[in-house]
């Protein structure tokens, strides 16, 4: 097949699966389940180091590695546009310099939704300071519009509340979106299973970024390739162009040279 | 010299940032760190004086999504 790869921010990518590097059990199931899912570009979130604590512990960077990876720093866990624009600050510094960050403003922890007003506030900082934000907001068509004027590189609805696997719950916005976009639509948390991230590739997004839908399987290696699998289908799927629907059946085989 | 480290008061028997990281053992490690809420790049920890009530961050990554 053809190479089929997707751009963001100037750099292409054979992978649309997209994953995070939260809830493993350990930094050896978190290296295996994300090579095991093929993605190219891999979240992490940045934290304040444990002072006094074993200095000698494994860092996440040494398992998965800036050289083979495209890090995505996330702002996860930012509430105000401020805390989310020191936070991607650090990541450059953090990372040498690196511009790509997933921006996240949330509004409320028993929902994780996005705070749209915040987010664009952050986002105009961030891009004004040189950053390339893939930017993570709620599935408002005209909210997305607003952060593709803004200059964000990628836009990221979510599909359902971040890590409750509900899968897409509102198809038509989605579509509304991926259909307006002139940059790459990635859907971003809320994916359960293998079937929700094809469904979303089916709808022609660029991509899909999960993290907990792999992490919280009773097999995260297994559900890595099961998803890595689910992305190519949907994505083939969306090229191939689906036949219409119909509301009555239509035979396979042909009518002529029946025996009765 | 009291100052805040990460959020907590701590008292720093260094003066300078690249000696607090040496103690701390987090100098080769792959950290960033802010100092009063402005990024203190890598080649500026030997020069970074500390005084009191300096307020320090210093993050690394982690799991996250």
């Amino acid at each position: 097949m053809q190479t089929d790869s997707f751009t963001v921010a100037g750099q292409a990518y054979n992978s649309r699966l997209l994953v995070g590097t939260g809830k493993y059990k350990d930094l050896e199931e978190t290296g295996v389940a994300i090579a095991a899912s093929g993605a190219e570009i891999v979240t992490v979130a940045i934290r304040r180091t444990n002072i006094g604590q074993n200095p000698d512990e494994p860092n996440l960077l040494d398992v998965i590695s800036p050289d083979e990876y495209t890090i995505l720093p996330n702002t996860a866990g930012c509430f105000d546009a401020p805390t989310a624009v020191r936070t991607c600050q650090l990541a450059r510094e953090l990372l040498g310099g690196h511009k790509l960050v997933k921006l996240e403003v949330l509004g409320d922890q028993k929902t994780l939704y996005p705070d749209v007003p915040a987010t664009l506030e952050a986002a105009e900082t961030l891009v004004k300071d040189g950053f390339d934000v893939m930017v993570y907001t709620s599935d408002d068509p005209l909210i997305a519009r607003r952060l593709e004027d803004i200059g964000c590189c990628a836009i990221m609805p979510l599909a359902a509340p971040i890590g409750s696997g509900l899968g897409i719950q509102n198809k038509y916005n989605i579509l509304e979106i991926v259909e307006s976009a002139n940059v790459p639509v990635l859907v971003d948390a809320g994916v359960g299973t293998a079937s929700d991230a094809a469904i979303a590739m089916e709808m022609g997004c660029d991509g899909v970024l999960m993290n907990t839908a792999i992490a919280a399987a009773q097999k995260p290696v297994l559900m890595a390739e099961a998803m890595k699998h689910a992305i190519i289908a949907g994505r083939q799927a969306y090229l191939a162009g689906r036949m219409p629907r119909k509301r009555y059946a239509s035979a396979s085989s042909p009518i002529d040279g029946l025996i009765a | 010299m009291h100052i805040t480290l990460n959020g907590e008061p701590y008292d720093a028997s260094a003066n300078l940032l690249h000696d607090l990281l040496q103690q701390l053992e987090l100098l080769d490690k792959r950290i960033a760190v802010e100092f009063n809420e402005e990024i203190c790049p890598r080649s500026e920890w030997p020069n970074q004086a500390i005084q009191e009530g300096d307020i320090i961050e210093i993050v690394h990554a982690i799991g996250g999504g």
